[in-house]
């Protein structure tokens, strides 16, 4: 039987920052994820905002993270090479109505502890941001909202955790969890038993499944679906900042705003859905964030879109972020309620949770041998001449061209497999260094992409995966 | 960094830059160089395996690699040289330079007198048309699937729908149906096929497979792999009749749903583009916007046969060579060619007329099917040239030659009208 | 016995009707041309199809070369020629017009490679 002394349920944004945190102390820990790859559900299809938390409810724990966890991300995205910029946000107010809101909405972000918010008159406003409707009025910005790689994020912080000793099963499920004598025993799961001290629920979407499990359960999740169209990088209409708008009783609305790789980003929806499954995109999903966006921005051009998706935000239902330890259940650490913040508010949310296991008992001291620095894969596309010159004189492959539209060459395809947590599915390469993000969406790298993973994993082709269990690529070798 | 000199240098060695590279060789041209991003010339044809290529420019039914085959060969016996595996980052009309990258000799430079832009074209994806529903394995591009069924030797799928009556698509039934899958469905949006109607009988009605046109695919269905698709009639609008909605169980969805010029050297390097072709806008000598870049093939519209492309590559080889020898006409005016009624778009976009007269050949297609159709070239108020055509159809490329001597004005003016 | 041929020799795509029986050509009716006639007589007759597909070589870099019959096969055949074919595994090097199967399934035609590998 394997043995550890805290499992951590979920490998996405939350999962993963509790395990790099987890990892700067002398403890063991797996995380164990059902899906193929660490990025989980939600933080892999958002809108990949770090957010200041201006617009939280004051005085909430959710408030609270967010706010501390925004200014983490300069040192972190340096120490962990994750790409993220800081772009700031602009609220466009076109009514009236709108427009008497603004000083409420200042007035939320203060006692948020968001003191940067700054009035922006007509002149100002249109001067940042030339794509408005001109018939907006004025508006706030937020300087520090902010743009990041929420795959490499995930992925980095993954990696990081696992180089300094923290274990990953992916392709696994909890199926049960044990409990004796009022504390956590042991974890079942579909790769076998895992004894353990203490268990941490970050399994988002399914974290009422997993609290069930234990008797936890006292709320519900609902999938709330998100849909979004990504822009070619050549649209005809760009924005500059992230463009966001005044929230009304009923949602906080539709954005627009580039990628930290300079597409265009536009959406979400929001619809509560009956399953945790259904990541479909639909016709009317679509048409209403035209219909909405256009109205800020009149010129969107939804026409040069190269991909839409959609993510599932997990909705608690009652709602609010948790993060709950029980006194008839020791060991045990249930996080609910973490919904699209949660992407921003991880890290934050990793030094809360390692404190709170603390808190009920976790004897750890920090590890001297901890190393809080990775390094990304070197960007082919990203180089100067001389630079690029240099990387294929090291390594030759970094001059085979696999994916056109994003210039990504086998080197990097190459490093993606064969590093920590490397990609093992033809998703998790996209995720990592963009083959097949392009606008031909992996027309021509794809069948590349399959090849190599086969060669490398040494494995037949029809056993390269799009993504989950069941997602082949082909059927095999025709003659 | 690797450096190269040439006079004529050719981006891409699919059959508009072979077919280039061989004219501009018979034209004069000392060093031509083809760079070709694929281990092997050819490019798409190579995948393309099935007949029906030559009929106009051989005079016989030749396949793909055939096809490929006779012009790599005469382009290697006229001493065209070749930097294969090449992928080119950024062609610089400034410097006449072109920046590419590979394996064995790193970053190279090609510097040229003239350039020929030769990348071909890309298929439309699922996102392009915006097919709703869920994003599982199994959805591919016709000619993805077809690189890995006729060269990779990967099946993709046992049984198949395909969207989209375009050539590609239903040569891919007829292929997938040969291999042993089972092709259940081509479905069309449009009330007319895509493609060809040989294609349709050959591909489709030889093997009983059933063609729905008026319908779209309404939704993907599966989250791991394809399970199924709906799909349903579309009214006049092109808006699904949810009543009309049915269900098809498959593993696989293959796209056939049009082609897209591959521009992006092109635009990074300033050059002028069409915005209805998405090429690059040239003159009747193939010469962009930028003098001394010429460009041909489907990077600059995409054609339906490859034997059209053969005879404007040529164009483009032959004057990209005059170019870099200092032999180009001059040109005295420049005429816009304007599409009129029954239109889409005319290739070349405009030309540049010299004092010697020209006979100049304009490609276009129509923008609806039409019998018994005239097109006339107006000038001013003058008709300087017609043609009758029993039937035009948009699926099939239209052309009309004139005499540039009988230009009047600055421009000229195509249009195919209904006979009275 | 009647049957619509849809002519594929231009893009005109006339729906020809063709009645007879056998060998016998009674009328040929919905043609616009000679050549119309010709290619729908042929096509009621005896229907060929040029064959291309692939086969398999020895070599792993490049698995599968091109092949082509020389000459239409008989419609009815392309199945059987399929299944021959499908076994076949060519030694490389091969070349542009290497016979690769010699007349496929009795039918006088030989397939050839279409490649160089």
């Amino acid at each position: 039987m394997m043995k550890t002394d805290v499992v951590v349920i979920g490998a996405g944004a939350v999962g993963c920052a509790i395990a790099r945190e987890l990892s700067k102390y002398d403890v063991d820990v797996i995380v164990v994820d059902k899906r193929d790859d660490v990025g989980g559900d939600a933080s892999k299809s958002n809108s990949a905002i770090i957010h200041t938390g201006y617009d939280a409810a004051p005085g909430t724990l959710e408030s609270q993270l967010v706010v501390a966890a925004n200014p983490m991300y300069d040192q972190l995205t340096k120490e962990l090479d994750i790409p993220f910029k800081r772009i700031g946000a602009v609220l466009p107010a076109f009514t009236d109505e709108q427009f008497e809101q603004l000083p409420a909405i200042k007035e939320k972000a203060f006692k948020n502890h968001v003191y940067d918010v700054e009035y922006l008159s007509k002149e100002e406003i249109l001067a940042k941001e030339p794509e408005l409707n001109p018939e907006v009025k004025g508006g706030l910005y937020i300087p520090r909202e902010s743009l990041i790689d929420p795959f490499i994020l995930v992925q980095a912080l993954a990696e990081n955790a696992n180089e300094n000793g923290v274990d990953f099963m992916l392709n696994t499920e909890v199926t049960g969890i044990n409990v004796e004598n009022g504390a956590i025993k042991s974890v079942e799961t579909t790769s076998g038993t895992i004894e353990t001290t203490y268990v941490v629920n970050a399994a988002a979407l399914h974290c009422d499944d997993i609290a069930a499990m234990v008797g936890k359960a006292d709320y519900k999740v609902v999938a709330r679906r998100g849909q979004f169209y990504i822009l070619d990088k050549n649209t005809s209409c760009k924005v500059q900042t992230i463009v966001l708008p005044i929230p009304t009783k009923i949602t906080k609305g539709k954005l627009m705003c580039p990628t930290i790789h300079g597409n265009m980003l536009v959406g979400p929806t929001a619809e509560d859905l009956d399953d945790k499954v259904d990541t479909s995109v639909t016709t009317e999903g679509l048409n209403s964030i035209y219909a909405d966006v256009s109205k800020m921005i009149p010129n969107v051009n939804l026409r040069d879109t190269i991909t839409q998706y959609s993510g599932l935000r997990p909705n608690r239902n009652p709602e609010g972020l948790h993060v709950d330890v029980y006194d008839d259940l020791a060991g045990y650490v249930n996080l609910s309620g973490v919904r699209s913040t949660g992407l921003t508010l991880c890290v934050a949310m990793g030094k809360y949770v390692v404190e709170k296991l603390k808190e009920i008992g976790m004897n750890v001291s920090l590890k001297d041998d901890f190393k809080a620095t990775r390094k990304g894969i070197p960007i082919f596309h990203e180089m100067s001449r001389e630079e690029q010159e240099n990387i294929i004189k090291e390594d030759p492959l970094y001059g085979t061209i696999v994916c056109r539209c994003e210039t990504i060459t086998e080197g990097e395809i190459m490093r993606a497999i064969h590093r920590p947590l490397g990609a093992r599915t033809v998703d998790a390469v996209k995720r990592r260094v963009r083959a097949g993000m392009g606008r031909c969406q992996g027309g021509f790298c794809g069948p590349k992409v399959i090849e190599i993973l086969a060669r490398e994993l040494n494995v037949p082709t029809e056993q390269i995966n799009k993504n989950l269990d069941g997602s082949y690529m082909v059927v095999g070798k025709n003659k | 960094m690797y450096n190269f000199e040439c006079d004529v240098a050719i981006v891409g060695g699919g059959p508009a830059g072979l077919s280039a590279a061989v004219a501009a060789k018979k034209e004069g041209a000392k060093k031509v160089l083809i760079i070709e991003r694929d281990e092997s010339i050819g490019g798409i044809l190579q995948q393309c395996i099935h007949p029906g290529f030559g009929l106009s420019y051989f005079k016989e039914e030749l396949t793909g690699p055939e096809y490929a085959g006779r012009f790599a060969k005469e382009a290697v016996e006229l001493g065209v040289e070749f930097l294969l595996n090449s992928m080119v980052l950024e062609v610089n009309e400034n410097e006449n330079t072109v920046i590419c990258v590979n394996s064995e000799h790193g970053m190279t430079e090609v510097k040229a007198k003239s350039i020929i832009l030769a990348m071909g074209c890309r298929e439309r994806t699922r996102a392009n048309i915006m097919i709703p529903g869920a994003r599982p394995a199994g959805v591919y591009t016709a000619g993805s699937a077809q690189r890995l069924v006729n060269r990779q030797n990967q099946m993709v799928g046992k049984k198949v729908v395909i969207l989209g009556s375009g050539d590609i698509g239903m040569i891919m039934a007829r292929r997938m149906t040969l291999e042993g899958a089972e092709v259940l469905a081509v479905i069309e949006l449009m009330d007319y096929l895509a493609g060809l109607t040989r294609n349709k009988v050959q591909c489709l009605d030889d093997f009983g497979i059933p063609l729905y046109l008026s319908h779209t695919i309404t939704k993907i269905d599966g989250y791991q792999r394809v399970k199924g698709v709906y799909f349903a009639q579309v009214d006049e609008n092109k808006k699904p009749i949810k009543e009309t909605e049915k269900y098809i169980e498959c593993d696989t969805l293959l796209l056939s749903v049009g082609l897209l010029p591959e521009n992006e050297l092109t635009r990074k390097a300033g050059i002028e583009m069409n915005p209805i072709t998405n090429g690059p806008k040239v003159n009747q000598y193939m010469q962009t916007s930028a003098e001394s870049v010429f460009a041909c093939g489907n990077v600059v519209h995409v054609n339906d046969l490859v034997d059209n492309v053969s005879t404007e590559s040529m164009k483009a080889g032959k004057f990209a060579a005059q170019y870099a020898m200092g032999t180009l006409p001059m040109a005295t005016k420049k005429v816009e060619n304007v599409s009129g009624e029954n239109v889409r778009y005319l290739c070349p976009h405009s030309l540049s007329v010299a004092e010697e007269n020209e006979k100049v050949t304009l490609y276009f297609r129509v923008l609806h099917p039409e019998l018994n159709a005239t097109i006339r070239v107006k000038s001013g108020d003058e008709i300087i040239a017609t043609k009758k055509r029993q039937r035009v159809n948009p699926g099939e490329m239209e052309n009309i030659t004139f005499d540039t001597s009988l230009v009047k004005d600055n421009n000229v003016v195509v249009e195919v009208v209904k006979e009275a | 016995m009647k049957k619509e041929i849809i002519c594929t020799v231009c893009p005109m795509g006339c729906h020809i009707l063709v009645e007879g029986e056998g060998e016998n050509i009674i009328s040929v009716t919905g043609n616009t041309c000679k050549r119309g006639e010709v290619y729908a007589s042929a096509e009621f007759c005896h229907p060929v199809r040029i064959l291309t597909t692939t086969v398999k070589t020895d070599c792993e870099k490049t698995p599968l070369v091109a092949v082509r019959s020389e000459k239409p096969l008989p419609k009815e055949k392309i199945m059987d020629c399929m299944e021959v074919i499908r076994k076949v595994e060519v030694k490389t090097p091969v070349s542009m017009y290497d016979v690769v199967v010699e007349n496929i399934c009795g039918t006088g035609t030989n397939i050839v490679a279409t490649g160089n590998v």
